[in-house]
């Protein structure tokens, strides 16, 4: 081994602490890196594999009732690869032991072959080739959550009819990555099931033989998707089309996109910060290292190394915390990225997901991440070159504090000399310092950022769930009953109020900006669920006009006093121009509302509901959902504390997991610098300080020299970080908010607050360690070191 | 002869332990009267600034005892040490040790600032003939000044003691001569007792007494007969 390597081991050795630190701070954004785009890459192709082998259409046309032949003319539609026509329809399971029946949907496979579109992936029993009428494939995730097989059976209520089915075989299927009950957002796997029959038996339940409800389409590669849209639309406008929407209008595959974006967004902005403040670490640790050793480097020189050759030294030494950092940062995320693919897996039903990176784009981030660390180190070799072995040799001259010092001598007056010496060395590097400030309060951002982002999470959840609608239970008809039902749901033991409600699916445009959703039609002084103003002021309903939640105003860019297209795909499917009366804050979906009379006024279908809000007593709940899973009108009824036990849930494993972590890299991110801050003011005044104590110093004395100087930069960077942490927090809140929920970019004093406390504790801690060095550290030795 | 300031008894330093033990000092008896201008003389590593290092309540012997006037240095705690050398000692260093960020007048307030009897910093100053730079920070100042602002230090709180350590150590041949005269003067004036460790024999010209150290030990204790003028030394 060269002498000058093992003089790079001794000196890496040395400061071992420091390196340590700074590698810490790198491998976290490697591993950031690692993590998320293996997890971006693992998911996408997962994904397009699956999609690609069990053919997921490429659009979905639904329809009230349409002839086979139909299909035909699908298929020559130009652009369209392959046609599958099926049946779909709601469904009621009612689970032993369940007071409320579960929702279901019902989907139909070819009598004969496999689907030509969204076939399904058969995990136990056997397929339907051979079965009867009565026997289904049920979706795995529902049958894991209820510990059901092949063999069992279920009772089903379906199109007002009760049957016994039996479960010959579990299936997973791409379109069915994600579920959630319709009209809920959340993931809850034993509260939405998906079975499949037969063509033929659930054509002649849903009274749909020779005929179909929904068309699937694979496109060719060059196909204009918007074209066949529309010609399937004209095609099957006369059969109650309600309109043919892509991907992205189907729920499983938004959410997982979303979350895709979600990580590919935090890999490109989060990891920069952690690298950025490492190369601030590098350059300081090693240009403090380099004026260290001017007579080595002066030495080396006069021995006849080239300036290169010395200077390469220096950068061996970077190189060596940079890779470090970055191969326990690819350890780091190789394994994270491994954990959150089995949480993952929790989430999103796929058969299969193996955490993956692609070569290449892993070689790049990581070299990326090397070379972007490893600047702040190398901007500090220009000195290394340009130092002339003589000067090297000459002793160094004291620090100059001239300019410094005349700045506030009116100030300086007021405080006592070691004092000064804190305000002369902060004020003499103030580049050096305001790094120091920026990287502890990007730390404190991230950190307070993060407690905001919980805190919001729980906000937007009681808002949703308390405030906006305070209802205890959903009642969904089958379709559009009379408002009589309404009375007599009230009549009912064990309902304390009971408001109407119209849902209404339509295709909402403002020029080429388009939403399909649905409307919700509230009556005049609803109490249950309501529309909210940003300050949770309740907006009244409006006869004259829509009231839009803000998500979907930004989406379709709109303001009070526009007009928006509606176009409705239920009855007789009216297209209406309707001004946009008031936006209000949304907390989950897009919901947008209308007074309730104006609404069926509108479709020309007065005294309509099409659900119920109820106010439910806690003592007779049990007998009204029992009464409630028997009334043929009834689509499903969804109970509220189950809705959020399933959200928070949700919020805590899923989407959630990713905080804990950002909020623990936030705290390693400000420790390492100022641990890095205390560490550096230490050994560039050992000297200063060991004279102090020379000169009749007490410890306390001579520490308050040292870390009044962290002090200051502490104090200085904590406000700084809760400024910057709100910018963050706006930041993540948008990152996280999404169609499916709002979180807003609350100012949580709170979270701040903690946020502080997690960089005082920091300052005190690195503190604490520096001093216990600056007591142990020997008066004579330190004397007699030159610098 | 007058009041005692130091006795030793027996004062041994090692370094280390076992194969690896150095002996910087092996059992020294001495007594240091006060308002004497002592120099210490000896190759490096005989042990002189182990033995300035004890008195001046850095560093403890590792067997022996070391008397300041009535008090037992040996005896004191780490913050009885810290007291004893803010009210009685003054240091002067090879390498000056003047904070970088104090103007010379402020380096020597950072002494005032704490001591019980001080001198007023600009008196300390002029005594070394520094009065006019006094608003300068070390960086503007040459070598020699610099010793000099690190004397003012030393001796602005009025010490019992001056210990320098090589203080011409890294000054040409005419500042160190001027440092030096400004020790003696103050020796003079305000009676301090002042110790001198040096390699450079000719100093000895200067004391009233000269001790020579080897291998940790005293091989030499004489007394001037006639102390010559600091501007007369020579090397």
């Amino acid at each position: 081994m060269s002498p000058l390597t093992r003089k790079l081991l001794r000196d890496l050795w040395r400061m071992k602490g420091q390196a340590l630190a700074i590698a810490l701070v790198i491998a976290t954004g490697v591993m950031m890196t690692v993590m998320m785009t293996g997890l971006v890459e693992s998911l996408s192709e997962t994904r397009r594999a699956y999609y690609e082998r069990y053919r997921l259409a490429d659009i979905v046309a639904p329809v009230v009732r349409a002839p086979d032949r139909l299909a035909e003319a699908a298929a020559r539609i130009d652009g369209v690869a392959a046609v599958q026509t099926r049946i779909t329809g709601g469904a009621l399971i009612d689970m032993p032991g369940r007071a409320v029946p579960i929702q279901a949907q019902a989907l139909s496979l070819p009598d004969r072959g496999a689907a030509r579109l969204n076939d399904i992936h058969l995990t136990a029993g056997q397929g339907l080739a051979r079965a009867g009428d009565d026997d289904i494939l049920l979706l795995q995730s529902f049958a894991t959550a209820w510990g059901l097989g092949p063999g069992d059976t279920l009772s089903v209520t379906m199109n007002g009819a009760r049957r016994e089915l039996t479960v010959v075989g579990l299936a997973q299927s791409p379109e069915f990555l994600f579920t959630a009950a319709p009209g809920e957002m959340i993931a809850d796997d034993s509260r939405y099931g998906v079975f499949w029959m037969r063509h033929g038996a659930l054509a002649a339940v849903q009274d749909q033989q020779g005929a179909f409800n929904q068309v699937l389409v694979g496109l060719t590669r060059d196909a204009d998707a918007e074209a066949v849209k529309d010609a399937l639309d004209r095609l099957l406008d006369p059969y109650g089309a309600t309109g043919a929407h892509g991907r992205d209008g189907q729920f499983s595959d938004i959410v997982i996109t979303q979350e895709i974006a979600g990580l590919r967004s935090t890999a490109a902005s989060v990891p920069p910060i952690f690298l950025a403040v490492a190369a601030f670490l590098l350059n300081i640790v090693v240009g403090r290292l380099v004026q260290a050793e001017r007579e080595e480097i002066g030495l080396m020189k006069a021995f006849g190394y080239t300036d290169t050759e010395v200077s390469l030294h220096y950068l061996r030494l970077v190189l060596a915390i940079a890779v470090i950092g970055a191969a326990l940062g690819c350890l780091f995320g190789i394994y994270a990225g491994y954990g959150m693919t089995d949480l993952y897996l929790k989430f999103f039903k796929f058969p299969f997901l193996v955490f993956r990176l692609d070569p290449a784009s892993f070689v790049i981030g990581v070299g990326a991440s090397i070379l972007a660390a490893s600047a702040g180190g190398m901007l500090v070799l220009r000195r290394v070159f340009a130092l002339a072995p003589a000067e090297a040799m000459r002793p160094p001259a004291p620090a100059d504090y001239s300019r410094t010092g005349r700045v506030g001598q009116a100030v300086l007056n007021l405080v006592d000399q070691p004092t000064r010496m804190v305000i002369r060395r902060l004020t003499r590097q103030p580049v050096r310092m305001a790094g120091s400030v920026i990287g502890i309060a990007c730390g404190m951002a991230l950190s307070s950022a993060m407690l905001t982002i919980f805190a919001a999470f729980d906000v937007t959840i009681e808002n949703g769930f308390a405030v906006a609608d305070r209802s205890h239970a959903l009642v969904g008809f089958n379709r559009a009953v009379s408002e009589d039902t309404i009375l007599a749901l009230k009549r009912r033991p064990g309902v304390m109020r009971a408001e109407p409600m119209r849902q209404v699916p339509v295709i909402l445009s403002n020029g080429r900006h388009e939403h399909r959703g649905a409307i919700t039609g509230l009556p005049e002084g609803a109490t249950l669920i309501r529309a909210l103003s940003a300050e949770l002021a309740e907006i009244e309903m409006r006869r004259d006009g829509l009231i839009v939640s803000q998500v979907l105003a930004d989406k379709l860019h709109l303001a009070p006093g526009d007009t928006l297209r509606v176009d409705v795909r239920e009855g007789r499917q009216p297209v209406l121009d309707l001004p946009v009366a008031a936006v209000a804050t949304g907390f989950s979906g897009t919901p947008v509302y209308m007074e309730l009379e104006a609404l069926n006024r509108a479709l020309d279908e007065p005294g309509r509901v099409s659900a119920a809000a109820l106010l439910v007593d806690g003592a007779q709940a049990e007998a009204l959902y029992a009464w409630l899973k028997d009334q043929p009108a009834v689509a499903g009824v969804a109970i509220k504390n189950e809705m959020r036990a399933a959200l928070e849930r949700m919020m805590d494993e899923g989407a959630g997991q990713t905080r804990f972590i950002l909020g623990a890299l936030a705290f390693v991110l400000t420790f390492g610098i100022v641990y890095n801050t205390a560490r550096i003011a230490l050994a560039e005044r050992g000297r200063d300080l060991a004279s102090l104590r020379v000169i009749g110093f007490t410890r306390g004395e001579a520490a308050y020299v040292l870390l009044g100087e962290l002090a200051v930069v502490t104090l200085v960077a904590v406000p700084l970080g809760a400024a910057l942490g709100h910018g963050v927090t706006q930041l993540l809140a948008a990152a996280y908010s999404s169609e499916l929920y709002v979180i807003p970019a609350l100012f949580a004093p709170a979270a701040q607050g903690q946020a502080a406390l997690v960089v005082l504790s920091a300052a005190l801690a690195s503190g604490l360690l520096v001093k216990r060095d600056l007591d142990r550290a020997d008066l004579v030795e330190t004397l007699k070191t030159r610098e | 002869m007058g009041a005692i300031a130091y006795t030793t008894r027996g004062l041994t330093k090692v370094y280390g332990d076992g194969h690896t033990a150095v002996h910087a000092l092996r059992g020294v008896d001495l007594q240091v009267p006060e308002g004497e201008v002592v120099v210490l003389l000896g190759p490096s590593g005989s042990g002189k600034s182990t033995l300035l290092n004890i008195l001046g309540g850095l560093d403890r012997p590792t067997e022996g005892t070391a008397r300041f006037r009535d008090t037992e240095l040996t005896g004191l705690n780490d913050r009885q040490l810290t007291r004893y050398r803010r009210d009685h000692i003054g240091f002067v260093f090879q390498f000056y040790n003047l904070m970088p960020s104090l103007t010379a007048r402020e380096n020597v307030e950072l002494v005032t600032e704490i001591a019980r009897d001080p001198l007023d910093p600009g008196a300390a100053l002029d005594l070394v003939g520094l009065g006019a730079r006094m608003d300068h920070f070390p960086a503007q100042l040459s070598g020699g000044e610099q010793q000099r602002v690190a004397i003012a230090r030393a001796v602005a709180k009025q010490p019992d003691v001056l210990f320098c350590d090589e203080p011409t150590g890294a000054l040409d041949s005419q500042t160190g001569r001027d440092v030096l005269a400004v020790l003696q003067r103050l020796n003079q004036s305000l009676g301090t007792t002042v110790m001198i460790v040096t390699h450079a024999a000719s100093t000895a010209g200067m004391a009233d007494r000269v001790i020579r150290f080897a291998d940790g030990r005293i091989t030499s204790d004489a007394r001037n007969a006639t102390k010559l003028d600091a501007a007369e030394i020579h090397w």
